[in-house]
């Protein structure tokens, strides 16, 4: 489906090793003490060399159902194996019938989310009315695309609800390819996160069942918390707190939810 | 003679020389699992506390959500290990062997600089690639002692020591709190708070807190000496899989009757994956 | 004949640079342009002709962790007072904190000399806000978002400022702390260490803190956690300053020595004195 998803070799993560821990670079920075680059510089042994991406971690997914939208990220920031700090929201209202989160390098996030602040406000100010979900997120795929090569190093779920009242998610990669879908996640826990969505919200790999019913809200809440924490008892970069938003026709409300700490 | 080759000892490298050619073209051998661990020891005025976290990870994965780092060496003595996984369990399991071996033919109760000397020649002999880093413990005929033992065969002596990814954050601990003359309790606090550092503040480290206390008495390993981690929300009303929910493929109706015994796979039987 | 660009040097140190890849040489040497002069390095030099464009970059004169808590009421934030080069513990008597206004100050980590040009770049811009007349100031959020934006900015010219800033304020009735680092990733927290203080003492730093902990209190606090950075960062030393922000404005303290341990008794002579068995 995509590229640049968040792989081992950009995040760095496999170093485990506590004499790199300890050596005093951030866990995941590329560091070759036989770089010729490195030897040039004999003053200078903490050299290193300058990678501009770095993977923050935090599972984002968004979930719809007839006349709602969940979408919930979880807030921890991670860098190598430090979490520099435990709350930073990765979900932006950007407007009541329309919720993004985005997972991945945090300082893109923060633009990312700038960035299409102001195109709506700017929207907003041009036209007299809110941007409609549909149209959000064409504006986000061609954002994203607009730096094809110096991507932003962000995985985003959108959801919200159509001019129809219809609730509907949207998925993309990190340069903008795009779906449409009823549930989707992104992000370090992508890959636990997804086959439930899957199973409990889409029913796939069940046989047709006619007593079975679309999930409501509710119960849909119970299972995105269930499932975000589930999904930080194995991914390490999840955890803290998870940040569940409800987009309903009443507009847009946020619950905070404790995920475990370790 | 002919022995299986694993009954020999010592380790096979009959691939070295194949290994590394089809690395040099290339290609990438299998990875040992390394994880993130914390692990520490005090020495208090009768015996040795040791801490472990209880996490096992595999890249960002977490593998193992209660495993037990604290491993036995001798009735009296106690090795925690950090590193890659197969090389700490394997390294403490042969020089418990060995401890073993050695106190049946001294007929005396081993001692902890034993231990540490055979782990110490065994890593050094390796460069390194074994690569254990291990948080040694144990209380002897010359009291309590602790050590940490390097993967290239180094060795330290010291009253507070502590190793693994959250070796930091727990050492922080120590260098904050740790005082002369420690009795039972502040250890195992001391130790406790150490490995909690590291469980709440390093990703690699999580789970629950395991002690052991060792003195001149005996043992006492504690499992989840603390568990601060525990699940905190399980949906209500669960999942429920009614049967008939997985879809049976068309045609595999006849293994049903069969796999009551044991279903034999014929060529003719194929399964039909067509649908 | 290619235009030569000239970065700003004396005319004795002066050097040509090429303004982008190119294959011509001059006088033997090729350098990469756009690269500032302290990044520069020799070895671009061999690379091939026709070689893509390497920028590197490195912290030069660094200065280690900076370490911040948010207190009921104010902001405490404490470093040590060394600029290493290398190993080499180069300049013993720099301070890291930067009044920026009456209501914030800014910490920094890394390259020193990146650190002081940032600080330039927001007194430009606190003098104007001066200048302005308003009985306005730029607050501390203002100034740690600035600070991100200039930092992310930079990397993505990768080209970055090579450092890790805490930012400390107090705006409208309540504390505020940041932190910015060199990709432009910036978040606000309770607590925030930096370089080795992210390890060592972020651990101590959540367990200090309590949401009704007082600055009295957290000074103290910081100055038990660069003890311990002391003992275990070898980029560290124990002169310190520790700044502080409460309503009543900015007070940073003069360098003061740590008081430190080194005669527990296990430490010099317990230990080895009944090990008789081992080396």
């Amino acid at each position: 489906m995509s590229i640049l998803q968040p792989n081992a070799s950009v995040r760095g993560l496999p170093n485990a090793d506590p004499r790199v821990a300890s050596s005093g670079f951030k866990l995941g920075e590329h560091h070759d003490p036989y770089d010729p680059l490195d030897v040039a510089h004999p003053a200078a042994p903490l050299s290193r060399h300058f990678h501009p991406y770095e993977d923050n971690g935090g599972t984002v997914l968004s979930v719809s159902g007839g006349d709602y939208t969940i979408v919930a990220s979880d807030t921890r920031l991670g860098s190598g194996y430090s979490v520099p700090t435990r709350y930073v929201s990765r979900v932006i209202k950007l407007t009541d019938k329309a919720v993004l989160a985005s997972s991945g390098m945090h300082t893109d996030i923060a633009i990312l989310h700038k960035v299409l602040r102001i195109r709506l406000t700017q929207y907003r100010h041009r036209h007299r009315k809110e941007m409609s979900l549909e149209a959000i997120s064409q504006l986000l795929s061609t954002i994203l695309y607009y730096r094809r090569f110096q991507p932003y190093y962000t995985f985003n779920v959108l959801g919200g609800i159509d001019e129809n009242g219809q609730g509907w998610s949207y998925g993309y990669d990190a340069i903008g390819s795009h779906e449409k879908v009823r549930a989707v996640c992104s992000g370090s826990g992508q890959y636990l996160l997804q086959p439930v969505l899957d199973n409990q919200v889409e029913f796939r790999q069940m046989a047709a069942d006619p007593t079975r019913k679309e999930l409501q809200l509710e119960p849909c809440v119970e299972l995105v918390k269930d499932a975000f924490t589930s999904t930080c008892e194995r991914d390490i970069y999840t955890g803290d707190l998870v940040e569940i938003c409800r987009i309903t026709a009443k507009g847009v409300e946020m619950e905070k939810f404790e995920l475990r700490a370790d | 003679m002919n022995t299986p080759e694993s009954a020999r000892g010592g380790f096979c490298f009959e691939n070295a020389i194949r290994n590394s050619v089809l690395s040099a073209n290339g290609y990438k051998a299998p990875t040992a699992r390394k994880t993130g661990t914390t692990i520490a020891g005090v020495v208090f005025e009768g015996g040795v506390v040791l801490g472990a976290d209880t996490r096992a990870t595999s890249g960002a994965t977490v593998f193992e959500k209660n495993c037990q780092k604290i491993h036995y060496i001798a009735d009296n003595i106690m090795c925690c290990g950090a590193g890659t996984a197969a090389d700490t369990e394997h390294t403490t399991q042969l020089i418990a062997s060995k401890i073993w071996l050695h106190a049946l033919a001294t007929r005396r109760k081993p001692r902890v600089a034993t231990a540490l000397s055979m782990l110490k020649h065994m890593l050094f002999r390796y460069q390194g690639y074994v690569s254990a880093a291990l948080v040694l413990g144990g209380v002897d005929f010359h009291g309590p002692h602790l050590y940490t033992v390097y993967p290239h065969g180094s060795t330290d002596r010291l009253p507070y020591v502590s190793m693994g990814s959250g070796s930091l954050a727990a050492m922080a601990v120590f260098e904050a709190n740790y005082k002369d003359g420690l009795t039972l309790e502040d250890a195992k606090q001391l130790v406790y708070e150490g490995i909690s550092g590291g469980i709440f503040n390093d990703l690699g480290s999580g789970g629950n807190v395991d002690l052991c206390i060792i003195t001149a008495d005996g043992q006492e390993l504690i499992r989840g000496y603390a568990k601060e981690n525990e699940r905190k929300y399980r949906r209500p009303g669960g999942y429920k899989f009614p049967s008939g929910t997985t879809p049976v493929v068309p045609g595999s109706e006849k293994f049903k009757e069969q796999s009551k015994d044991f279903a034999l796979v014929t060529e003719q039987d194929g399964m039909d994956v067509s649908a | 004949m290619e235009k030569v660009i000239y970065v700003n040097e004396t005319d004795a140190q002066r050097k040509p640079l090429l303004p982008s890849a190119s294959s011509s040489v001059m006088s033997g040497l090729r350098l990469t342009a756009g690269v500032p002069l302290k990044d520069r390095d020799d070895s671009v030099l061999a690379s091939a002709a026709g070689a893509p464009v390497k920028h590197t970059s490195r912290p030069i004169v660094t200065g280690s962790s900076v370490i911040a808590m948010r207190c009921k009421d104010g902001v405490v934030m404490a470093t040590d007072t060394l600029a290493s080069y290398g190993s080499l513990a180069r300049f013993r008597q720099i301070s890291r904190l930067y009044k920026a206004t009456d209501h914030c100050v800014i910490g920094g980590g890394g390259d020193m000399s990146d650190f002081f040009e940032l600080c330039e770049t927001v007194r430009k811009e606190t003098t104007l806000e001066y200048c302005y007349d308003d009985g306005h100031m730029i607050t501390a959020s203002a100034i740690h978002q600035m600070l991100a934006r200039i930092m992310y900015n930079r990397r993505n010219k990768m080209d970055p400022y090579w450092n890790y800033m805490l930012v400390a304020g107090w705006q409208h009735g309540k504390p505020v702390l940041g932190y910015v680092d060199l990709v432009g990733s910036h978040f606000v927290s309770e607590v925030i260490a930096t370089g080795y203080g992210e390890y060592l003492g972020l651990p101590l730093l959540r367990k200090a803190y309590r949401e009704d902990i007082t600055v009295e209190e957290g000074k103290k606090v910081l100055q038990q956690i660069l003890t311990v950075l002391f003992y275990r960062d070898a980029r560290t030393i124990d002169r310190i300053q520790i700044a502080c922000v409460t309503e009543k404005g900015v007070e940073i303290s003069e360098p003061t020595k740590l008081e430190t341990e080194w005669s527990y008794k296990a430490f010099i002579s317990g230990a080895r004195a009944s090990d008789v068995s081992t080396w």
